[in-house]
């Protein structure tokens, strides 16, 4: 106990304190650094080609942004709404994913809305995760999964997706990349409260297919493990392959429990809307909304009034080229194969990602000798550094994706973005061709 | 696109059905056991309660007028503004809104606020309070919460694993006694009762003024004495000002943060919302010392991490215009507390002429009311366990068709029937909603 003056000013004695006891809680011991602190600054600069950070530079669907403004001039609409969902938007959300699941989805207790799918990810990890569970997570994974679990007082364990041996290097997809089933099957112990599944894949574009999820689902019910699937990116869908959701069954009993998470931000490029929303069965989603309305009580009503709008628009569209959920993975999968040709053209060896809007390459063929740079860092975060510096050109280093036992693995690979503009990729194409000079 | 349904094995899935259908099996139960004891919550009741009977809705704390046009232009031009308005922004907070805060706090709390490294912005005032218990409050850590309270501070508390000790304001008896109409002035913490909650254990005090749902505004010396107790015991004040611009008849915000020695251990929040008369764009925020700040931006960073980029633009936009017209008649700031200034008084009248003695508040939205004096027959079966002033807003809310919150919410489950006997009124409403529950409130007085 400290006896001080008030009024008086002991500088020293008064630093002591501040760090001795107003130090930060156990829960977030470890959890104060982050990938993006390192490389957000690098947005800032123009004259940077921002081929790193996850979001569009191309603008949103006019009649999005439209919608935005439409409700920010209706009075009621700048007022609180209902905590767990606005109610136009929770309605069209259960008639969009109602067409999707193909049953009725109840949409004041099957869904919540929450900020972005980040903060579905921790009101599903804070409603269902605790001390003393182990959570599996799929290396490449979107950086966030492993702090939440942390965060929530339980145990990560990791397993990376592996290359299939017999593929030439020069044409991978993300569908190359697999896990090992026995190793799999190794992970799961009578601790394993949850499995995170992110599909399509962040960073390497993979979309699990019906005989992966099965895999996963067995597991799952024997092990009475729950599923978190992360689907932000469940409209980015390229030609020839199939989105496929491990949560299609429920309610049936038989079907392995699921939260299935989903953006707005992704579906309708507006990252910086930041809202997203969990659904699940009943007896999941309450204990969401428990968390929710302990946590931030509820989401700001005019961006779901927009949302709602939007996703109105395009249920009637659905399956039709109109739908922004198909013309969006039609624009994307060009600048896909636009970006691929310019790395392959180069000698590098992208993986061609089934989905999403990243795209991991394999830097080896540029030759790059790093060694002045110390070694006290994997190769890629080296690499993206050295790359800002010397070429004005960023990604983001896939090791920011994994664990340090798979570090090796991956230390190679640099992830790019191209939901960009075409001038965006035009400058990128630029820079790589000149390279060498 | 299209969707595949893949099949189930039937055969493998079929003798585990069992261990499926509640979901509780092999692990204890599904949830976490963080969120026990924290599911039930007024709001999720009232509101629903209020919708399903059409009533005049003095209950939940939200303006049914419209924010100020130039807030609401703010909106729509940073949703028509370029591209980057509706991607990410900074994490901490887009930067137009921390450094106007910074410099608009700044000049208010007569201390340099770094706006990189002092500010987090939050999704509402509601984040805020989350991040400052998450972020310092562990297991076994004790919070002393002043009552009556916001509800969510006490299961915010416990989420924590903390433990929430109460200590009550009380209407101080003299001025009972003598007759005089009791203000939120005359709620009042015991000096000697509030010392005896602090021990080693305690890590932070929360403090919220102006209070809901009293309206009581802290004087500076009842300031200093909380001041004094935080740095004798070394605890973090959690100082929750979302009203900080409604204060009446000359009472003043007396900012804690401000005394000698609290800037270190103070986290003041606020609230865009509130300030601005737009609840719905949850936009919030924590001011604080950069050590303590900096573990909020823990929890805000692996939590959400973003909040929404153009309601931040537009909230900038908001302080600016308001800096630069701070003190003058045409600020937001002055407009609206002297706009509620008059619906307080109007409906503090109308209690009183029907026998409902309100406590005048000095500050915020709400105004309570004491309903001892009432004789009414509550015989609703399904409100029978329920504390006195819970059935007697149910019964209102469904005979009168008139929405209030029972005040006995804000207390702590231990003081819970000790203050059975009040009910909160929200006045930041337009006059008709006003003079609509004054008829109500007529008619039945008229009835009696």
């Amino acid at each position: 106990m400290f006896l001080l003056i008030p009024g008086i000013s002991i500088s020293l004695s008064q630093c002591a304190m501040t760090s001795s006891r107003h130090t930060n809680s156990k829960r977030i011991e470890g959890l104060d650094k982050n990938v993006w602190v390192a490389f957000t600054s690098v947005a800032a600069d123009p004259t940077i080609v921002n081929l790193g950070q996850g979001y569009p530079d191309i603008p949103p669907p006019a009649y999005v942004k439209e919608a935005l403004a439409n409700a920010a001039a209706v009075d009621k609409l700048n007022q609180y709404t209902r905590g767990f969902g606005h109610p136009s938007l929770v309605k069209a959300l259960s008639q969009v994913y109602g067409k999707v699941y193909g049953h009725q989805i109840d949409p004041f207790k099957e869904i919540l809305v929450t900020v972005g799918g980040y903060g579905s990810l921790f009101s599903t990890m804070q409603a269902l995760v605790e001390v003393g569970d182990e959570v599996i997570i799929i290396e490449p994974f979107f950086d966030c999964y492993v702090p939440m679990v942390r965060m929530a007082g339980a145990t990560p364990v990791l397993i990376p997706l592996r290359l299939r041996s017999n593929k030439e290097t020069s044409s991978v997809s993300s569908a190359d990349w697999v896990l090992d089933p026995e190793e799999l099957a190794s992970k799961f112990t009578s601790k394993t409260k949850a499995i995170i599944i992110n599909t399509p894949n962040n960073p390497i574009g993979k979309i699990f297919t019906k005989g992966e999820l099965q895999t996963i689902s067995d597991l799952c019910i024997k092990h009475d493990t729950l599923c978190i699937s992360d689907e932000v990116y469940e409209w980015l869908i390229y030609k020839g392959h199939q989105h496929i959701k491990i949560g299609l069954r429920f309610p049936q009993p038989s079907s392995v429990l699921t939260i299935t998470i989903s953006s707005a931000g992704k579906t309708f490029s507006v990252t910086g809307w930041k809202l997203g929303w969990s659904i699940g069965p009943e007896h999941l989603i309450k204990h969401l909304q428990t968390v929710m309305q302990n946590t931030l009580y509820t989401c700001p009503t005019p961006l779901q009034e927009a949302v709602a709008q939007g996703l109105l628009r395009d249920y009637e569209l659905m399956g039709r080229p109109e739908c922004y959920f198909s013309s969006l993975a039609v624009e994307l999968e060009g600048k896909r194969d636009r970006m691929a040709a310019i790395l392959q053209d180069v000698g590098m060896s992208p993986i061609i990602p089934e989905g999403g809007y990243f795209m991991c390459v394999d830097v080896t063929p540029l030759n790059e000798d790093l060694s002045h740079m110390g070694d006290d860092e994997p190769y890629d975060y080296r690499f993206v550094k050295w790359m800002i510096k010397e070429k004005k050109l960023a990604a983001i280093p896939v090791t920011a994706f994994c664990g340090d036992a798979s570090k090796k693995q991956f230390e190679k690979y640099v992830r790019l973005c191209f939901i960009k503009q075409d001038s965006t990729l035009d400058a990128a194409e630029a820079i790589l061709k000149n390279w060498n000079k | 696109m299209g969707i595949y349904r893949y099949e189930q094995v039937t055969i493998f899935t079929c003798s585990l059905c069992a261990f499926n259908t509640t979901g509780n099996s092999g692990k204890n139960n599904l949830h976490a056991r963080r969120i026990e004891g924290i599911d039930k919550n007024i709001w999720v009741d009232f509101t629903q309660l209020a919708a399903d009977y059409k009533v005049v809705n003095l209950g939940q704390g939200f303006p049914d007028f419209s924010p100020p046009s130039y807030i609401q232009e703010a909106l729509c031009k940073a949703v028509n503004g370029g591209c980057s308005m509706h991607q990410y922004t900074h994490a901490f907070g887009h930067p137009p809104l921390v450094s106007i805060l910074a410099k608009f706090f700044g000049r208010v709390v007569g201390h340099e606020i770094d706006a990189f490294e002092d500010i987090l912005v939050t999704v509402g005032a509601y984040q805020a309070l989350f991040c400052t218990f998450q972020a310092l409050v562990d297991e076994e850590d004790e919070v002393i919460i002043i009552e009556p309270f916001f509800d969510c501070y006490q299961p915010m508390v416990k989420m924590a694993g903390g433990k929430g000790v109460y200590v009550p304001l009380r209407p101080v008896s003299s001025r009972v006694e003598g007759g005089k109409a009791l203000t939120s002035a005359d709620w009042v913490l015991s000096s000697e009762e509030l010392a005896s909650k602090f021990n080693p254990r305690t890590k932070a005090i929360v403090i919220n003024t102006p209070n809901n749902p009293l309206g009581k505004v802290y004087k500076r010396e009842e300031l200093q004495v909380i001041a004094d107790l935080c740095i004798k015991h070394d605890v973090v004040c959690i100082s929750d000002e979302v009203y900080e611009w409604l204060t009446y008849d000359g009472a003043k915000h007396v900012k804690i943060a401000s005394l000698p020695g609290m800037w270190e251990r103070t986290v003041t929040i606020g609230s865009g919302g509130k300030s601005f008369s737009a609840t719905g764009w949850k936009v919030g925020w924590a001011i604080g010392a950069g050590p303590i700040v900096k573990h909020l931006k823990t929890v805000h960073q692996n939590s959400v991490y973003h909040c929404a980029t153009a309601a931040q633009e537009a909230v900038a936009q908001g302080f600016q215009r308001e800096y630069e017209l701070f003190g003058t008649p045409e600020s937001y700031f002055l407009q609206l507390p002297e706009m509620l200034n008059q619906k307080r008084k109007k409906l503090a009248t109308c209690l009183e002429s029907v026998g409902l003695q309100p406590i005048l508040p000095e500050g915020g939205y709400f105004m309570i009311s004491d309903i001892s004096s009432l004789k009414v027959d509550l015989n609703d079966p399904s409100t029978q366990d329920e504390p006195h002033d819970y059935r007697f807003v149910k019964w209102l809310i469904k005979e009168k068709g008139l929405a209030t919150i029972p005040v006995s919410a804000f207390y702590s489950p231990e003081h819970r029937k000790d203050f059975q006997n009040y009910i909160r009124f929200c006045f930041v409403k337009e006059d008709s909603t006003l003079n609509a529950a004054e008829d109500i409130l007529r008619k039945w007085s008229d009835l009696k």
